[in-house]
């Protein structure tokens, strides 16, 4: 699903490169933790598989498809194949739940009326099930990732990207966000999740790839924060 | 819906930011209101050199002294020559009758000058009106003639005029059209900074580019077809009041500009409006969002 070969990236004016001949292998349907201390650049991967930035040396390969040598006009189509979810769950504040799920069908050509069958449904998985018409402001940090989760699995795609998505979420509350995420893991969706939030790494107990300066230092099958 | 959701966006675009939008079609007004009229007078020119050049002669008066032998021989080489397409003699007397209708209108003058003051002359019509030099070397120093004028000389002067005057405008469209395009990509950069957030999900789900520019690139069209909808205006209001109005004076020597011209010109105007401030919303796009 996920092929990272020997990729490096060095960001111009950097002293020494972000990732560092990596390698990385991920099958469809798993579920993977990158963990590390902030800079070790876990999340200039996601950025990779984003075809966002693009390696200086290796190759990047999601959904077969080869991101090194993806045309940019090819992107958005390519986006539509993967979730995205981050710390700061990036809502449009003016809209509510129900209108930021749909705004994200509608922009990629969905109809409204397969909006009205396909977000109460996604609202209704994600628990958010009679919130449909509150605004952003008006829900908890969790509520408000849930929505933001909700957007990234409404077009069902193959990859759920996750940037740190308990990074501004209590405890308590980032349980919750986990347990969602890996139900949509067990819908055989994969599931990559960057996090320096070493109690859900621990509680989880799933493939945990960790980077200390822009090399793999740990690949663990059911590995813990450590 | 897509249509509906692009349109709606136009114009809360332009709404929005509604002092801004306003100077952006006012510079692209004039600009193109200058680019109308710069386009106006080259028609005009050509024109009323069409129309100029076909009358035009050249005379050769000739002196009080000339005798018989002198206008026969020169009527008789004039005749023959290829240059020349057509040759009528004028007498005293009917350079007089010329001289009265054209100064019909100051009496004084006409008093003044008595029917044997005129010279006589030769009025020719050139094959190729610019040969005007080879016709003067040639009979300047031919016995009996006293002077010869071309009215093409005169003519140039004024087609100079008018073609500097066409410069100007169309310098004057130049440097409105660089501010018009400066503002147009202001614009477009604060419209797409008031709408990052919507920018950043639409990028992020996979909306396509197209979709992603096609309100701010409209936003732009619109104004620049509005602009140029007031520069047909101002247009209409010039030849309204100017051509019909103050300087109808001129109308027999500028030739006139028709409803017709005007309508002409507008697709020129509108096609530049929009086009270039589409072209410059796409770049503005290009760097500012990168999509």
């Amino acid at each position: 699903m996920i092929q990272l070969e020997q990729v490096t990236k060095t960001y111009p004016k950097a002293s020494r490169p972000s990732l560092d001949n990596v390698s990385v292998s991920i099958e469809k349907g798993e579920f993977v933790f990158f963990i590390g201390p902030s800079g070790s650049g876990k999340s200039t991967i996601i950025k990779m598989l984003l075809h966002e930035v693009a390696p200086n040396k290796g190759r990047v390969v999601v959904n077969g498809k080869d991101v090194t040598s993806m045309r940019s006009w090819k992107r958005p189509h390519f986006r539509r194949s993967i979730g995205c979810v981050f710390q700061d769950f990036r809502l449009l504040p003016n809209r509510t739940a129900y209108e930021n799920v749909a705004f994200a069908l509608e922009v990629i050509g969905k109809t409204k009326a397969v909006a009205r069958r396909v977000v109460p449904e996604v609202l209704e998985l994600v628990g958010l099930g009679g919130k449909e018409h509150r605004y952003p402001h008006e829900l908890s940090g969790g509520e408000q990732q849930r929505v933001a989760v909700a957007r990234a699995f409404v077009n069902r795609p193959l990859i759920l990207l996750a940037d740190e998505p308990t990074g501004n979420l209590d405890p308590d509350t980032s349980i919750e966000i986990m347990r969602l995420l890996d139900r949509i893991n067990r819908t055989g969706t994969t599931v990559v999740m960057v996090t320096h939030d070493s109690n859900i790494v621990n509680q989880m107990r799933r493939r945990v790839v960790e980077i200390e300066s822009g090399r793999i230092v740990r690949d663990q099958a059911r590995g813990v924060y450590g | 819906m897509r249509v509906k959701y692009v349109l709606s966006e136009v114009l809360v675009g332009l709404w929005r930011n509604v002092t801004m939008s306003i100077a952006m079609i006012i510079t692209m007004a004039v600009s193109l209101t200058m680019l109308g009229a710069s386009g106006l007078m080259y028609r005009q020119v050509d024109d009323m050199k069409d129309l100029y050049y076909k009358n035009i002669e050249v005379s050769i008066f000739l002196n009080q002294e000339v005798s018989e032998q002198e206008r026969t021989d020169l009527d008789t080489k004039l005749n023959a020559d290829p240059l020349v397409k057509d040759v009528l003699y004028v007498n005293k007397d009917e350079a007089y009758k010329r001289f009265k209708e054209m100064y019909q209108d100051a009496p004084d003058l006409v008093n003044a000058v008595k029917p044997d003051q005129l010279p006589e002359s030769f009025r020719l019509k050139l094959n190729n009106p610019e040969q005007y030099k080879d016709i003067y070397d040639q009979y300047k120093d031919t016995a009996g003639v006293d002077e010869i004028v071309d009215q093409s000389r005169l003519l140039d002067k004024i087609f100079n005029i008018l073609t500097s005057i066409q410069n100007i405008a169309l310098a004057a469209a130049i440097v409105m059209a660089i501010a018009a395009l400066l503002l147009v990509a202001n614009t477009i950069q604060v419209a797409a900074y008031s709408k990052r957030r919507e920018v950043a999900v639409m990028k992020l789900v996979g909306a396509s580019n197209w979709f992603i520019q096609a309100p701010f690139v409209l936003e732009a069209v619109v104004a620049g077809l509005i602009g140029s909808l007031l520069g047909l205006v101002a247009l209409v209001a010039a030849k309204y009041l100017l051509f019909d109005g103050s300087l109808s004076a001129l109308q027999g020597l500028l030739s006139p500009i028709s409803w017709g011209d005007i309508l002409f010109i507008f697709p020129l105007m509108a096609g530049v409006g929009g086009l270039v401030s589409a072209a410059t919303a796409w770049i503005t796009l290009r760097f500012y969002l990168r999509v």
